[in-house]
């Protein structure tokens, strides 16, 4: 996985083009930023991009409910720690082993869902 | 194992409401419970549909519904059936859910997995949290002694080891409890928090005071197999949908679009309008039941709910808080009397299997066993919400001048129509009557 900064290099991603402002006016962003992350530096899931190069289904991009695997103008793929909901839905759909490996945060970081 | 080489009596892993029961029961006993939970409070990391139904908490707390963190008490469930144009609903309500001992409530599980982490904490367990589990501890023979945490020093060791750590449980997988792990089992559930006045929800839905609605859809998720709910809170509504996650990538449609899509709904979308997003969330279900179920015991732990995919989704349940809470009291006291009897092998945490066969615990799941894979077929997924619609829609249209048709050559033609074969419709009936009846 390179250490690109994702912005620059994302083509445009389904989420972005199947969700437009239509259909609710929130972008993704604005929807992902209502739910906290307690962000730790270090990734606890690491995806190596050298793998997914043979992967023809890609099912991780379309499945993560917080979109954080973009795909690059290049045909690369691009992952990003930092907003995930530790669901696991991307280990369980990649089919490619070692590609993605999962771990949970470091205590006490990564989502927090709120108390009223 | 005995006492004096070991930490503590128990070790309880996850904050959840399985985690909780266990803890609670073995500290009510006298036993010394630790607690540990990754996230920086029980409940910190839990999102599900919601509606609890806490009936099982009568043995554990008395009167709980004078305490726990309700939103609303459901009053009125109904279960709809959508196509891109249509809706057909069945509708219930009883005065008598909103009276104690009640039925369902609406609840935030950060509020309610907190308040019931809290009466463990109060008979007596040590709860730890921001502190992951990162790994078992055995013993030369492959017994569970303890497990790792991240902390510095973080190893700690227990006389029984009780895994709720919920549906990826990576303690049940590296004590080698489940035989293999098929992404065909599990679901993927997406919900909005949408904020609206209380007086708005009341007058949408038609209840009043605590009162509250749970709606359970089909025919919602496009061509994604899964389901779609709508739950009230007092301030808020939770609107989501859960996905078979191996079909979002064959139908390149995210999670997100699926409850757009849902929302705009000419059913849905006069319900959702103007609510506020206050909060997007994502989990995962494990969704086949006694498919999927994973050995309970080895020796020195024992695994409960999500962990052991005890969690019950069969369409129009879903119900996994209550199994959890079962499972996690069941575990609890196995461990209890197995510490006394001083066996924490297999053999002496053998009793839990026996528990979970004889309660509801996996009295409902055999019941039900066929349910799952029912309710997310093809064909009740995307060909009877058309053909039931369509037939209700022409029994109650007055096509005049024509005279009304007779339902039994409605009926027939509609099923052709849909494509569906009268060989798989009696089938499914007959399995459907037999899990459901
Ligand atoms: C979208 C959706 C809708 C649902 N709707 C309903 C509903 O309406 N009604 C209902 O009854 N059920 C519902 N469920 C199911 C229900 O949420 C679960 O069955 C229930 O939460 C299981 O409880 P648990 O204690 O076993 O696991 P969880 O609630 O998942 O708790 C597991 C705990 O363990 C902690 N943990 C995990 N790993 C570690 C580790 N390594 N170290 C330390 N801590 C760890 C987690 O942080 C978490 O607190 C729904 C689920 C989803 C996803
Ligand atoms: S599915 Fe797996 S192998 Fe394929 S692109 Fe995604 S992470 Fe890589
Ligand atoms: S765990 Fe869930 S949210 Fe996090 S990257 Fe994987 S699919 Fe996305």
């Amino acid at each position: 996985m390179s250490t690109v900064n994702p912005a620059e290099h994302v083509s445009a991603h389904p989420a972005e083009i199947l969700a437009p402002a239509a259909w609710g006016g929130l972008s993704f962003q604005e929807r992902m930023a209502t739910a906290e992350f307690r962000i730790h530096h270090q990734a606890h899931i690491v995806v190596d991009g050298s793998v997914c190069e043979g992967c023809s289904t890609r099912e991780c991009i379309v499945a993560c409910p917080a979109n954080l695997f973009v795909p690059t103008s290049d045909g690369g793929l691009v992952f990003n720690h930092e907003q995930c909901f530790e669901c696991g839905t991307c280990y369980l759909v990649c089919n490619k082993e070692g590609a993605i490996s999962w771990n949970y945060p470091e205590g006490g970081h990564g989502v927090v869902f709120r108390r009223t | 194992m005995s006492a004096s080489t070991t930490d503590v009596d128990v070790i309880v892993v996850g904050g959840g409401p399985a985690g909780a029961c266990a803890a609670l029961v073995a500290a009510r006993a006298g036993l010394s419970v630790v607690l540990l939970e990754r996230g920086p409070f029980p409940g910190s990391k839990n999102m599900y549909g919601g509606v609890v139904y806490p009936r099982i908490l009568d043995q554990l707390i008395p009167e709980w519904w004078l305490e726990a963190p309700v939103q609303r008490w459901v009053t009125r469930r109904s279960t709809m059936l959508l196509t891109d144009t249509q809706a057909l609903t069945v509708d219930f309500r009883s005065e008598a859910w909103g009276k104690p001992p009640h039925n369902g409530a609406t609840a935030y599980r950060p509020d309610f997995d907190h308040w019931l982490a809290g009466h463990a904490e109060a008979a007596g367990a040590q709860i730890i949290t921001s502190t992951t589990v990162t790994g078992l501890i055995r013993d030369a023979q492959g017994a569970v002694i303890g497990v790792r945490t991240d902390r510095p020093d973080g190893d700690l060791t227990a006389r029984v080891v009780i895994a709720c750590d919920g549906v990826n449980s990576f303690l049940a997988k590296e004590a080698g409890l489940y035989e293999h792990t098929d992404a065909k089992h599990f679901t993927l559930g997406v919900k909005e928090t949408l904020a609206l006045p209380k007086e708005v929800i009341d007058e949408r839905f038609g209840v009043r005071g605590r009162d509250g609605v749970d709606i359970e859809i089909i025919g919602a998720t496009g061509g994604v197999n899964g389901g779609g709910f709508i739950y009230t809170n007092l301030e808020t509504i939770a609107v989501g949908v859960v996905l078979k996650i191996t079909k979002l990538g064959a139908q390149q449609q995210r999670p997100e679009q699926i409850i757009a899509a849902l929302k705009q709904h000419p059913a849905i979308a006069p319900l959702v309008q103007d609510g506020e997003l206050k909060e997007y969330s994502a989990h995962l279900i494990p969704e086949a039941g006694l498919k999927m179920m994973p050995k309970m015991t080895t020796a020195g732990m024992l695994v409960a709910g999500d962990a052991a995919a005890l969690c019950l989704a069969a369409g129009i349940w879903l119900e996994g808080v209550n199994f959890a809470m079962a499972s996690g009291m069941y575990a609890g006291e196995t461990a209890v009397e197995a510490i006394a009897g001083g066996d924490t092998t297999a053999t002496g945490l053998a009793d839990y299997q026996r528990r979970l066969s004889d309660t509801f615990v996996l009295k409902d799941h055999r019941k039900l066993r066929r349910a799952p894979e029912l309710v997310l077929s093809d064909r009740v997924q995307h060909l009877y919400p058309t053909m039931v619609a369509n037939v209700v829609e022409r029994m109650f249209r007055v096509d005049n001048p024509n005279p009304k048709p007779g339902v039994r050559r409605i009926l027939a033609q509609e099923r052709k129509r849909a494509g569906v074969r009268r060989r798989d419709l009696l089938r499914d009936g007959w399995t459907g009557f037999r899990s459901f009846g």
